[in-house]
């Protein structure tokens, strides 16, 4: 596209972006409840169309034509804002990520800072949206996303780091270019660290954190706190809070595969595009709704406790390690 | 203590009707109502168990898109009335009622949800003799507790209210084997 002017590549990518964060949602809620389904030995959603598949419009249109009810005593801005402020975060994170050689819209030197930086607004969308409602269930679930969200960030960075010393780049297809095949993906030890494993578990344990995903779902412990940060909104604000969510977990599968399974690149060496990239990332995504719907919740103490006490440490030393592992070798 | 009204008059269904109506747009938006219509986390007595094996594995109330129970009243579009009323209760879901946002719709599950069942009797002080009393009612699903085939045919009942045609073929009673 580089003899087209400027403005049509940013509509293109623009309108692109926004409509695979809403059609991957679609697809998620209901991958989400035949999962659900399966591992509860039921069916899950059958009759809406072939296998349920239309079942995400037909969720869609209700929640759309649902009323809107403000709360009388909410912030009549925050309350409003919150919703749009989780979707905005997820689309632009869409920015940088990188699903084929030549598809991506922004193919910056700093994709991942940027990555990161953007995510983390999103604890701020969810802190506002439970101040903003006022509603003291709300207010709960909200101080303990942030908790949650900064006790995960440390480690996760620590990890990221990690990586970059031993890619020695923050240019994603830099970092999906280094691996060409199966023997040259980040999770294997003999790529630079003995504890690239480990930095991979610990990466993904704490993107199942920082999206909120079961068993570290502590803001919408139903059984203690009504439905979370959520609980007053009603028709499209749920819906986008859903739609963010699903964005935001697209985007952790997405990292992951990008930084230790080698992303758009063949494990064999044959035709690297965009299917490998969507095959990897929907894989990761099947195994957060396993564990979603296999382990119960955990406690805010035991959460706090495995990233403070497990997390950290261990993410310190998997840097030291590496750091250790690249000045001698 | 809310004020329970002396007759036995079915109270207004839709306080807020649509000014204007779009014959093909309002068909749209019904069939995609009835397709999920999403139930709360509410049961008041035994009908709830009833209720909670209906979403379970044999029965399966997703299969129709209607497994997914919010936990807030926001959220929801059915509210399952699955048991007994008792007069301390009634305020609790007249309030859960009017924080659901329209379109909304209430399933009265059980004999006690639809004329107080057993507890009728001379002297009585602490049942309310069934949902509408209070609450308007869309669907009464009969029994002491209904099954959940019958919980699930009257979700089926509430969809053929809303798209007028039926969703699986009527089986005669009398026809079955």
């Amino acid at each position: 596209m580089a003899e087209l002017p400027e403005i049509f590549r940013v509509m293109a990518y623009v309108g692109g972006i926004m409509a695979f964060v809403g059609l991957n949602a679609a697809f998620l809620v209901w991958m989400e409840r035949k999962v659900a389904g399966h591992i509860q030995r039921r069916i899950g959603p059958k009759e809406v169309g072939p296998f349920g598949i239309l079942q995400s419009l037909a969720d869609g249109i209700k929640l759309m034509s649902k009323q809107l009810v403000v709360p009388a005593k909410a912030d009549p801005i925050l309350y409003r804002v919150a919703p749009a402020l989780t979707m905005i975060t997820a689309v632009m994170v869409f920015v940088v990520i990188p699903f084929g050689p030549a598809l991506v819209a922004r193919d910056i030197n700093i994709g991942l800072l940027l990555i990161f930086a953007i995510a983390s607004v999103n604890v701020l969308a969810l802190l506002i949206g439970g101040w903003g409602s006022n509603n003291k269930y709300s207010v709960i679930s909200a101080t303990r996303a942030v908790s949650q969200n900064v006790a995960y960030e440390v480690p996760m960075l620590i990890t990221v780091v990690t990586m970059v010393m031993i890619v020695g780049s923050m240019n994603l297809n830099e970092i999906v270019g280094q691996q060409g095949n199966l023997l040259q993906w980040y999770i294997f030890p003999w790529n630079g660290s003995i504890l690239l494993p480990v930095a991979f578990v610990i990466f993904f344990i704490c993107s199942l954190a920082e999206t909120n995903r079961a068993p570290f779902d502590l803001g919408e412990a139903e059984s203690e706190l009504v439905a979370g940060f959520h609980t007053e909104y009603g028709g499209m604000g749920f819906g986008l809070f859903f739609l963010g969510e699903y964005g935001h977990v697209f985007v952790g599968c997405a990292l992951a595969s990008i930084l230790f399974l080698g992303g758009w690149q063949c494990p064999f060496g044959w035709m690297p595009g965009v299917h490998w990239m969507m095959i990897k990332t929907y894989l990761l995504i099947f195994v957060v709704m396993w564990i979603r719907w296999t382990y119960p919740r955990t406690t805010l103490y035991g959460l706090l406790n495995l990233s403070w006490k497990v997390m950290v440490p261990f993410s310190l030393a998997v840097l030291l390690v590496t750091a250790a592992m690249l000045k001698v070798f | 203590m809310t004020n329970l009204p002396k007759d036995l008059k079915q109270l207004r269904q839709d306080d807020h009707p649509p000014v204007v109506h779009f014959a093909v747009l309002d068909k749209l938006l019904n069939l995609g109502r009835a397709n999920s219509l999403w139930p709360m986390t509410f049961g008041l007595a035994c009908c709830a168990i009833e209720m909670m094996a209906t979403g379970a594995s044999r029965f399966d109330l997703d299969r129709f898109g209607a497994g997914v129970f919010r936990p807030a009243p926001k959220q929801s579009d059915v509210m399952i009335v699955a048991g007994t009323i008792s007069r301390k209760m009634a305020p609790a879901i007249v309030t859960l009622y009017e924080q659901m946002p329209h379109p909304k719709w209430v399933i009265a599950m059980g004999n006690c949800a639809i004329s107080g069942g057993p507890f009728v009797f001379d002297g009585q002080y602490g049942i309310v003799e069934g949902a509408d009393r209070i609450i308007p009612v869309d669907v009464y699903i009969p029994g002491c507790p209904p099954r959940p085939e019958a919980l699930i045919e009257g979700l089926l009942k509430l969809e053929e209210q809303l798209t007028g045609s039926r969703r699986f073929p009527r089986v005669d009673p009398e026809a079955a084997p």
